[in-house]
């Protein structure tokens, strides 16, 4: 069942400098649905693949309001993620609350990644299962954020999270230097043809119960486009020319 | 021969000492507020003019009517202290309230609520004086009016405020008709109608009372929404 | 140990009603710094007067002299009252300086830790007015007030900002701000001013709120006529050194002096 002998204590290194019960939380995050997020100057993207657990049951909220600014995608635990997705909201209250003014992005991400740090740390700990990507706008224009269950955050133009998401991420390779003069809505398109790539071949695809989309940007409180609504984007997906990507 | 005294004083205020320095830790800065009700709408004005507890004003442009919702606001007269404390603390636990359900609070939800918050301080009170007005989930508009300490009634049409003595005689005989030995119509009046009355109402109030004047917010709450007019006042 | 029949002179006071006397035949009334323990700020004891400022067509104007009083004494006569918050806010106050010190002690840190976030944004005057408006506003609900009346000056990103903060809390933003004297004697002028030049330029501006702490300084037993003049505009902040205003010469008295030598 071990790995090796140093994976069962938070606080202890393995010989070879690592901590290991971070590095599973870390596999946490892949094991979860994929998320795509991708930002121009005015506008930040998330996209996101719902899961379901049974034909009976709803599927699983992947994308959340943090604030008027903020938003998440989520892959991992998303237990995990509702409490930082508490915590988050917390914090923006409370800066608005003092300051009258939004929480510029960066400083929030700081903030849950100083969260996570402590569980990496501390002896009777978990570190969060959960990768979190971050959209947001503030004055300094228009983010996207990773955090790692390992305390550690990034800065990104795009990218995606979860199962099969280097899929995705080979599509955002592709694609990105377009992204900053894209308008909102080629954005979202690029965001859901990056996640389409994560969906395997057998699955039926994307439809509006399985796509949720979060947006935020310049006048653009933040806004999650799900079920009917996302329908005219998928539209747009599946009537366009066969993938550009394929043919190159 | 007995001497004409210049001083109308009596001796004894003269003795009377300036409170100056001490702390005093409220201040009334006074300000009119008042709301109407109609069927399926509301009407609020609030002068913005924000005294110094004193003869002085310190600013003109102060606005006494807060947005809660789409379809409930507060107008707060008072100490100005208070009420950005109590706008502040009813905005956080509304969007909390909001991201957690998923929906805004309802409008009579609201007006308890503000209630509950009011008593909490019950012996350190906010010194605020409250209106809260809007439509409720059947659409119909309605107006809850508070003192200090949460103690709430819901009404048809309220003020409350330094200017409420004056307001109040002046819609109690336009809004419910009392007093008129003839009555005409059925009561329902436009909401036109009322935001003209409102608007009279508050530049009388305004010729009166030192504390108002300057300029009024008249806000309009229905289905569609809230809507925002600023109407002139003497600045005298 | 009980101390209550000493009677504290009260200083920081106008005695215009004889309040001391009147005291002294209700001792239990007054401030005893005697009972041990946490004391709050009941009084305040080294004051400052009024602070002034005004917007102009491209920034803010903000006046102070540099007196302390001490009740009725002149104690200090060359204290800067307005300070720096990072680049962009300036916060000038009025009341008691202590509560000053202190309140610049507590915003320091904000800056600095907001400096060391060093993520390319920083914190606008509006935020620093808005904090420091709940500092104030915390303080009054404790029943220890922070005695002092803040004027907050700051541009920031084409915007400029002005906006006051009293000790219980009331906080407004307005394009003339005055306190304590200034609310009496320069408000009025400063109103009338802008009233017939809304679009005024710096010089103008500073000439303006010199020409009232001159007034004021005539009418204002605890002003004086050395002054400071901040300003935040397009080319940052800054706080001016020390100005002499230059006054009414009194040669009259030179008159007198002469004439009471001679007899």
């Amino acid at each position: 069942m071990y790995r090796n002998q140093y994976d069962s204590d938070i606080t202890t290194f393995s010989p070879s400098g690592r901590i290991h019960q971070v590095e599973y939380a870390m596999e946490a995050v892949k094991q979860g649905g994929a998320a795509v997020a991708l930002k121009s100057k005015q506008y930040a993207v998330l996209v996101s693949l719902k899961r379901s657990s049974s034909e009976l049951g709803s599927y699983q909220k992947k994308i959340f309001v943090v604030d008027d600014h903020v938003g998440i995608a989520i892959s991992g635990l998303t237990a995990d993620a509702r409490m930082l997705c508490n915590y988050m909201r917390n914090e923006c209250a409370n800066y608005n609350y003092v300051y009258e003014n939004q929480m510029r992005v960066e400083r929030l991400v700081t903030k849950v990644a100083d969260k996570h740090q402590v569980h990496t740390q501390r002896y009777g700990r978990r570190p969060y299962g959960v990768g979190l990507l971050v959209a947001g706008f503030d004055q300094l224009g228009a983010h996207i954020y990773q955090t790692c269950p390992s305390g550690n955050f990034y800065d990104y133009k795009s990218i995606s999270i979860g199962s099969r998401s280097q899929s995705a991420k080979t599509y955002l390779e592709k694609h990105f230097e377009s992204f900053e003069e894209s308008s909102l809505e080629q954005l979202i398109i690029h965001g859901l043809r990056a996640l389409r790539e994560t969906i395997p071949n057998t699955d039926d695809g994307l439809n509006s119960k399985n796509v949720s989309i979060g947006i935020v940007g310049e006048n653009q409180k933040f806004k999650i486009i799900e079920d009917e609504a996302a329908q005219q984007y998928l539209n747009l997906l599946e009537n366009e020319e066969p993938v550009e990507m394929q043919t190159n | 021969m007995e001497t004409l005294k210049l001083s109308a004083l009596p001796e004894q205020s003269k003795q009377q000492p300036i409170n100056h320095g001490r702390f005093e830790a409220y201040v009334d800065n006074g300000g009119t507020v008042m709301a109407v009700a109609g069927k399926d709408y509301c009407v609020i004005a609030g002068d913005t003019r924000m005294s110094d507890g004193g003869y002085g004003i310190q600013t003109r442009h102060y606005t006494k009517v807060f947005q809660l919702t789409n379809k409930c606001v507060l107008a707060t007269s008072g100490m100005q202290a208070d009420t950005i404390a109590l706008q502040k603390r009813l905005k956080l636990m509304l969007e909390t309230y909001q991201k957690e359900h998923g929906k805004p609070m309802s409008t009579p939800a609201i007006a308890q609520f503000l209630s509950n918050t009011l008593y909490y301080k019950r012996f350190f009170p906010y010194y605020t004086f409250n209106l809260v007005a809007g439509v409720d989930e059947k659409g119909e508009g309605w107006i809850w009016t508070y003192d200090a300490v949460g103690s709430h009634e819901r009404v048809k049409y309220s003020s409350q405020g330094s200017g409420n003595q004056l307001v109040i005689p002046l819609l109690d005989n336009q809004v419910a008709k009392r007093n008129q030995q003839i009555i005409q119509g059925n009561g329902d009046v436009s909401c036109d109608q009322v935001v003209s009355f409102v608007k009279d109402a508050i530049t009388s109030a305004g010729e009166r009372d030192i504390y108002t004047g300057d300029f009024a917010d008249i806000v309009v709450v229905d289905k569609d929404g809230v809507r925002w007019e600023k109407f002139e006042l003497k600045l005298d | 140990m009980s101390f209550e029949h000493i009677n504290f002179p009260v200083f920081g006071q106008v005695d215009y009603f004889g309040k001391q006397s009147q005291q002294q035949l209700q001792p239990q009334q007054q401030y005893t710094p005697s009972h041990g323990g946490k004391k709050n700020t009941l009084d305040p004891i080294v004051t400052g007067t009024s602070i002034i400022a005004i917007k102009y067509d491209k920034g803010v104007v903000m006046g102070s002299d540099m007196l302390l009083s001490y009740g009725s004494l002149a104690r200090f006569n060359s204290i800067q009252r307005m300070t720096k918050f990072g680049g962009n806010t300036i916060i000038g106050a009025s009341g008691e300086y202590s509560d000053f010190q202190s309140i610049t002690t507590t915003l320091n840190e904000l800056v600095t830790d907001d400096h060391c976030m060093d993520d390319g944004s920083r914190l606008s005057p509006e935020e620093i007015w808005n904090y420091l408006a709940r500092i104030l506003y915390n303080q009054r609900n404790k029943g220890n007030p922070l005695w002092n009346t803040c004027v907050v000056i700051g541009y920031q990103g084409g915007k400029s900002f002005l906006g006051k903060v009293d000790l219980v809390g009331t906080c407004f933003k307005e394009d003339i701000v005055t306190c304590g004297y200034g609310s009496h004697i320069a408000l009025p002028l400063l109103r009338k001013a802008r009233d017939d030049n809304p679009n005024m330029n710096l010089e103008q501006a500073k000439k303006l709120i010199e020409d009232c702490l001159r007034v004021l300084f005539y009418r204002d037993a605890r002003s004086s006529k050395k002054i400071q003049i901040a300003v935040a505009g397009e080319q940052g902040i800054d706080i001016s050194g020390p100005i002499e205003l230059e006054t009414y010469n009194w040669n009259s008295g030179e008159a007198a002096v002469k004439n009471f030598s001679q007899v």
